[in-house]
């Protein structure tokens, strides 16, 4: 495999700058149940942090709460300096109208477990459609910035294929190169190969592993422990709604301590 | 949604679907004998039969003059009463389909006093009968003999007319059916819109998609392809509903035929002239319909099968027809 792309990139910034994303004892409810109780933690600009856990665990709401696709009820999420789907003003937390969520999400990018591609575009269409339709790119430079950009996952030659055309490595290459096309500071991963046929999965893969190199910023929901190894810089273990372990992916991953971590690393290697 | 169509690694491409094409018949075809459907030829027969029967019968009956019918099929007044009847039928579906696009939105948004306004038209106009609303727009004089636009409770008025004036029998019949019709498109519409996968609100969010462009870009496109077969029939409906307005005198094209018989006393001939003209214009009204189903269905499917003119032009070039592959071939 391609592990050897990828770099450690905290020796690339020796100086500490101020975290990209920091979440503060974030908590989330639905209804009696609570999902998350608590998370703690915040990634640097260029890092790549890996989410692990059992299903039900939370990664997945938590990674939906960064880009306020659910709204948490208690704590903060951060991204660049400013809170996620709410305003600071002096003292007082205002709610942001839709608009201004929308604004602030352009900049975070996220890759869906099921690719959710619009069905009704083709690959090329799907990629352009956000630059032109919300931070008025025109359309010209975005339909030869989409082209770069399927070339990148390597899907040039299928530009004018329909969703419904390709495969699922495919339409979850085409997802991440929509999701490039807007430049985001910040790229959440949703388990972005779980629905891929086994044969599939490495071309996705391959592809994040590049943006990783690259110096994206990326969080990975997953259950490839080889990704996490060898793309990851840091990776943390939840369950039951808590962070029970974070490291470094050789720390957490090869000398795990939590006796919950130990037994989900047991059952999924 | 399926996966793994791809099985070349590389090139990638759209899988290649149907078939493959038998070359010639080969030693191990079935050559068996087709299954005989006698009855099949049985009721062929007899359905014959009884139709030969009836059109005999209305042939043959003096109380149909079929000159009275041949000439009033093209007749002016019949023609004019067509038009009026198209305009009235085309204006009223536009008109309801944008009416019902914003009451279906109303509906599904979270903001309850605009939830509640469409719920509550919704159930006045679906609740009463067509016919009751057409007079009601059509006696609306009774009502309030003057319209006048101004500040409520107050004598300011910016513009006042007589209601009559303001509102022919024309208007109160478009009004009616607009009107009545945005209530059930409205439904058609909010249940198209449901339809939408959750994953593509999330998708266009993640996006930074504003909610008016995700409706008009990305939830109305994938829930026209629901929307467009009821939204025909009611069409359809509305153009055979517009007879309605008779009661009021608008000169469509029921009423232009009943005008017409009773001065001639030909009442069947007359019927049979508008029935004509009805069954033609809702035949007409389909074509659109299937190409609008075909625009909104592209990227449904792998591929689109070809248009019936496709078939022809193909059947005419005498090449196979082969589906029609919108994907670049690999």
């Amino acid at each position: 495999m391609t592990e050897a792309l990828a770099f450690p990139r905290h020796q690339e910034h020796p100086a500490p700058a101020p975290p990209l994303l920091v979440a503060t004892n974030v908590r989330k409810h639905y209804g009696g149940v609570e999902v998350l109780k608590g998370i703690s933690l915040s990634v640097n600009a260029g890092e790549v942090m890996c989410l692990l856990g059992p299903s039900g665990s939370g990664k997945s709401t938590f990674l939906r709460c960064i880009n306020h696709l659910e709204r948490i009820d208690g704590g903060r999420i951060s991204v660049g300096g400013e809170l996620v789907g709410y305003a600071q003003r002096q003292d007082r937390i205002f709610e942001m109208n839709p608009r201004e969520v929308a604004k602030q999400r352009s900049g975070i990018g996220m890759v869906f477990q099921r690719f959710n591609l619009f069905p009704h575009m083709t690959a090329l269409e799907n990629i352009w459609a956000a630059p032109v339709g919300v931070k008025k790119v025109p359309k010209q430079h975005a339909i030869k910035r989409g082209m770069e950009l399927l070339d990148r996952v390597g899907l040039a030659h299928l530009a004018k294929a329909y969703p419904a055309q390709l495969s699922g490595g495919q339409q979850q290459r085409v997802a991440i190169a929509r999701a490039l096309a807007m430049d985001p500071q910040l790229l959440l991963f949703d388990e972005p190969t779980s629905a891929l046929d086994p044969e599939l999965v490495g071309d996705v893969l391959d592809v994040m592993r590049t943006l990783a190199a690259d110096g994206m910023t990326m969080i990975v929901v997953t259950h490839e422990i080889g990704f996490a190894r060898g793309a990851g810089d840091s990776v943390v273990f939840m369950d039951g709604g808590v962070v029970v372990e974070s490291g470094a992916p050789a720390d957490v991953l090869d000398n795990p301590q939590n006796p919950r971590t130990i037994a989900f690393l047991e059952s999924v290697m | 949604m399926k996966q793994g169509t791809t099985l070349a690694p590389r090139p990638e491409g759209p899988a290649p679907a149907g078939p493959h094409p038998t070359d010639g018949a080969g030693s191990d075809d079935v050559v068996a004998v087709p299954l005989r459907h006698p009855w099949r030829w049985v009721g062929a027969a007899l359905l014959g039969i009884s139709f030969a029967a009836l059109a005999s019968s209305l042939w043959a009956n003096p109380n149909i003059d079929h000159r009275t019918i041949s000439s009033y099929l093209l007749h002016p007044r019949i023609l004019g009463g067509v038009g009026l009847t198209l305009m009235l039928t085309v204006v009223s579906m536009v008109v309801s389909t944008i009416l019902g696009v914003l009451l279906a939105v109303m509906r599904l948004s979270k903001n309850p006093v605009m939830n509640a306004f469409a719920w509550f038209y919704v159930w006045v106009f679906r609740g009463t009968p067509l016919l009751i609303q057409v007079v009601f727009w059509g006696y609306l004089g009774l009502l309030y003999a003057q319209i006048s636009l101004g500040v409520p409770f107050t004598d300011f008025t910016v513009f006042s007319a007589d209601t009559n004036t303001l509102v022919p029998a024309f208007t109160a019949g478009l009004l009616a059916m607009t009107l009545n019709q945005a209530a059930y498109s409205a439904e058609i519409i909010r249940g198209g819109m449901l339809s939408v996968d959750t994953g593509q609100h999330e998708a266009a969010s993640s996006l930074g998609m504003s909610p008016a462009y995700t409706l008009f870009r990305v939830v109305l496109p994938q829930a026209m392809r629901v929307i467009i077969p009821p939204m025909g029939n009611e069409t359809i409906s509305m153009l055979k509903n517009t007879s309605l307005l008779s009661v009021i005198a608008v000169l469509e094209l029921y009423t232009v035929a009943t005008q017409i018989s009773s001065q001639n006393l030909r009442q069947v001939e007359l019927l049979v002239v508008v029935s004509c003209w009805y069954l033609f214009l809702t035949s007409v009204l389909s074509v659109p319909q299937y190409y609008l189903e075909r625009h909104y269905g592209r990227g449904n499917a792998r591929q689109q099968s070809p248009t019936p003119l496709g078939r022809i032009r193909a059947a005419l070039r005498k090449t196979p027809i082969h589906a029609v592959s919108k994907g670049p071939q690999p």
